[in-house]
């Protein structure tokens, strides 16, 4: 009890009794930001822990030790690595990520544009894969070990076996060079149509579509079975209703966390986890920008990169906990 | 990072019907200020064809790319900056030998000290503006000062005075140099206006194609620049370069048709590329050499006997044979093949002879393991190559212990510092900076530590020498002495391995560098 009134509740509680949902939110709005900041410390310290550094990498071969000496003392490496991180830290503070190292162009308008790729691969695939993902999970169940479910099973464990780039590869051998029927590369550029886009894309996405699809069967499967054997199943089959229908209205509404859960955790792959896909279908996603940006060690750009990544990862796993919060009132009070 | 260390691979054999084409270039003569497209066989049977859409999928892009000639690395950037820029001089294709180019003549004094270049009146950049004298100037400045992180300042370091003098570019060296027009063939030095001090990144030259856009990493396009100052080049209509890092991605995207030509195939994919009706493999000889490097200062190593022993105790026919796919060339434990100008001749090939080697490895006292770097950010392939040296050695008696190094930070933790690695190198314009760069006793990257004072005299001796048979025999010289006593094991050269679609024609082999020298877009038209 410290110096509030007895009689006033302290905020904290008080916010937690009226707004659970809105206290939450605002927890782990807290948490994130505090996650970001230590992840910026990792990505920073791991760049530095990386052997050369951005003068020695960027020349490399060709490089001069005066040419060297230019381009530590241009980049302010010469500086040690606490005042250079809290340097940086004040600049992104105020939304400024700073000029690449190598290309010098501006690092926020160059992701602007990746990241917006990569958002639209993304987004095809799971508008795509989701629905998919869930629908076939429900028939499974409905015809639990019979052929359609063994075949989900079967197909969907082929695809998440394979190696993605080799599904990649399968993919452009059967449809580009036996059959020319979709079309390679994968480069989407300005000047392209939104058809056009849709239209390069296509193997891409169904490579992603593949790979993600079985995670997310297996797990609408596995949530929507445990929630079968309860009490209140058994009820709705009892009172006559068809087996399709007390799955969709009883069923997997309940089981309906870990779905979200999964689903998120697929959708933060398909953002940042594609770089093999990227460059399998030569794709200018965020993945190849970030790893190009490693190898000469950008530093700004890498460190935006990590922000980006570890934002879009916070933010749909809070996004999944508060769905699955709303989707299920018990979780508001936790004890 | 190994693009950027080595932007290209390089190495000769026979590859092409060198011999008829030497003649035929002989017959034209080197004074055809725009020479450098004529000699290609088939590009003397038929007229070239103008017009269309050429493709090109090219390995060795990054978003990290800036169109500023001064930080070009990558074979992307090469080739994007032989589409709209020109440099003062060219390299025969053939020979090696310089060529005119912005520069339309030149001549030297008697100590190759000072150079006075004419510089042609009738270029126009991009933008309409006449190219001048100045420009020239201006960009050779930008290039050469110390404060630039330009690729080329290494090359440029005995540049003392640069002017303007009488409407023509006068270059004061501080001492001799016979080199100095192939100096200036280098790919970052592209005449950009006012040297491009004051927009580095525009892009604006007066290549056979103007730049329409650039997405770094993904894409740049091109259009005809119709008011070209030249007229033998540039044939089709639009360039489009497509960055394609993954070596399977080019092979489908070539084998379907999708590009027209794509580099860097690899040796034991151009078997299963034959076989696809539509496409033709491009193989030129070039510079570029896979080595194990041994200090010549470091124990064991200072011992001549067993740097002997070691360069015969390498089987290099079975390293042609299994690391390049036999798309090379042997070599000869000298850094220079006849891809340079005035390559020695007549010096016997070493083989591989285990007694000989054993005898040596006696004769050096050496006893135990001998630890060998590798790593294939080397070159792809090291890791074999160092275990069949392995294997080779052991039945000389001497024993090798390899170890896997990461490739990560290898060129700056393991080559350069290590006492025996592997190592790769690419080519360098001149015999002269090929030894100057890694030979020289004070060459920061002298990676077999060879300091010799006899040596140094012959390499600056040479330089500076104007008389061509008397600087063929000083090379000649200064490779026997590395080949015997230097700290280079030089088993191959690497050809590039190229390919394009059969309706790509016009294609040079250019023993300048991988990629007809950059020139490919420039050089090329489509048929039908």
């Amino acid at each position: 009890m410290t110096g509030f009134p007895a009689t006033l509740p302290r905020p904290r509680l008080w916010l937690r009794r009226r707004f659970p949902l809105l206290a939450r939110i605002a927890e782990r709005l807290l948490l994130s930001i505090l996650l970001l900041l230590t992840v910026s410390v990792l990505i920073f310290a791991g760049v530095e822990a990386l052997p050369g550094d951005f003068a020695t990498t960027y020349l490399g071969q060709s490089a001069t030790p005066q040419a060297v000496a230019n381009i530590r003392a241009e980049f302010g490496l010469d500086q040690p690595v606490t005042s250079r991180y809290f340097e940086w830290l004040g600049n992104a503070l105020q939304g400024d990520f700073g000029s690449s190292w190598a290309s010098g162009n501006s690092v926020s308008e160059q992701i602007g544009n990746r990241l917006g790729n990569s958002l639209f691969l993304a987004a095809v695939s799971a508008l795509i894969a989701v629905p998919l993902a869930v629908g076939l999970g429900v028939v499974a169940v409905r015809f639990r070990d019979r052929l359609p479910d063994r075949l989900i099973n079967i197909l969907s464990l082929a695809a998440i076996s394979l190696p993605e780039f080799f599904v990649g590869y399968l993919l452009i051998m059967f449809f580009v060079v036996k059959t020319s029927a979709a079309a390679f590369p994968a480069t989407v550029y300005d000047s392209m149509s939104l058809i056009e886009r849709l239209q390069v894309i296509a193997l891409p996405v169904a490579t992603l579509v593949l790979v993600v699809l079985a995670h997310m069967i297996r797990m609408t499967r596995a949530a929507i079975l445990g929630v079968m054997s309860s009490a209140y199943m058994e009820t709705a089959e009892l009172k006559g209703l068809g087996a399709l229908r007390s799955i969709t209205h009883h069923a997997a509404p309940n089981a309906l966390a870990p779905i979200i859960n999964v689903v998120a955790l697929n959708l933060a792959y398909l953002i940042v986890g594609v770089v093999v896909v990227e460059v399998v279908f030569v794709y200018p996603g965020m993945g190849q920008y970030m790893v190009d940006a490693v190898t000469v060690r950008d530093l700004p750009v890498v460190q935006a990169c990590g922000l980006i990544f570890a934002a879009i990862y916070i933010l749909l796993n809070m996004t999944a906990d508060i769905l699955a919060i709303i989707a299920n009132p018990r979780l508001r009070h936790p004890r | 990072m190994t693009l950027i260390r080595r932007p290209f691979a390089g190495l000769a054999n026979q590859g092409y019907n060198r011999r008829q084409v030497l003649g035929q270039a002989a017959a034209f003569g080197l004074a055809a200020g725009s020479a450098a497209t004529m000699f290609s066989p088939s590009a003397r049977a038929q007229e070239p064809k103008h017009g269309g859409h050429l493709k090109l999928g090219l390995r060795g892009g990054a978003t990290t790319d800036a169109l500023d000639p001064a930080t070009y690395s990558g074979s992307v950037l090469f080739v994007v900056g032989h589409c709209w820029g020109d440099t003062l001089v060219e390299s025969h294709p053939e020979t090696g030998e310089p060529l005119p180019a912005i520069a339309e003549s030149w001549e030297t004094s008697a100590d190759a000290s000072e150079w006075t270049f004419r510089i042609r009146k009738d270029v126009r950049f991009h933008d309409g503006m006449a190219l001048t004298v100045a420009d020239a100037v201006a960009t050779l400045k930008r290039h050469s000062d110390e404060a630039s992180q330009s690729g080329a300042l290494g090359l440029l370091g005995s540049l003392d005075r640069i002017e303007e003098k009488g409407g023509d570019l006068v270059i004061t060296l501080k001492e001799g140099n016979a080199d100095l027009p192939l100096i200036l063939t280098d790919y970052h030095l592209i005449i950009q206006p006012n040297g491009g001090m004051d927009d580095p990144n525009a892009a604006i030259g007066t290549g056979p194609y103007k730049l329409l856009s650039h997405e770094p990493g993904v894409r740049a396009t091109f259009e005809k620049n119709q008011d070209d100052w030249r007229s033998d080049r540039g044939y089709v209509d639009n360039v489009e370069i497509i960055v394609m890092n993954d070596n399977t991605a080019r092979i489908a995207a070539l084998s379907s048709g999708q590009v027209h030509f794509i580099n860097f195939v690899e040796p034991k994919t151009v078997g299963l590329l034959e076989r696809a009706p539509n496409v033709q493999i491009l193989q030129t000889p070039g510079k570029g050499f896979y080595s194990f490097l041994m200090h010549c200062d470091t124990a064991p190593f200072d011992n001549n006997d067993l740097r002997m022993a070691l360069k015969l105790a390498i089987d290099r026919e079975a390293i042609l044979e299994r690391v390049v796919g036999g798309y090379g060339m042997l070599g000869n434990d000298y850094p220079v093949n006849e891809s340079y100008a005035l390559a020695p001749t007549g010096i016997e090939q070493r083989a591989y002879d285990p007694e000989q080697a054993a005898f040596h490895y006696k004769k050096s006292g050496h006893e135990g393991k001998i630890l060998l770097r590798t790593s294939d950010a080397a070159f792809p392939g090291a890791v074999d190559a160092a275990t069949l040296f392995q294997e080779s050695a052991k039945k000389a008696g001497i024993e090798i212990d390899v170890k896997r190094e990461p490739e990560d930070g290898y060129w700056s933790n393991v080559w350069n510092v290590q006492p025996f690695c592997a190592s790769y190198w690419g080519g360098r314009p001149t015999q002269d900076l090929r030894y100057s760069t890694s030979y020289l006793s004070t060459a920061e990257w002298n990676d077999t530590r060879f300091k010799r004072e006899d040596f140094d005299k012959l390499l600056l001796q040479a330089r500076s020498e104007l008389d061509n048979d008397k600087r063929a025999a000083l090379y000649r010289e200064m490779a026997v002495m590395v080949r015997d006593e230097g700290g280079t094991i030089l088993p191959v050269f690497n050809d590039y391995l190229n390919a394009a679609t059969k309706d790509v024609k016009g294609y040079v082999h250019d023993i300048g560098n991988d990629i007809s020298n950059g020139y490919v877009a420039s050089r090329v038209w489509l048929e039908g």
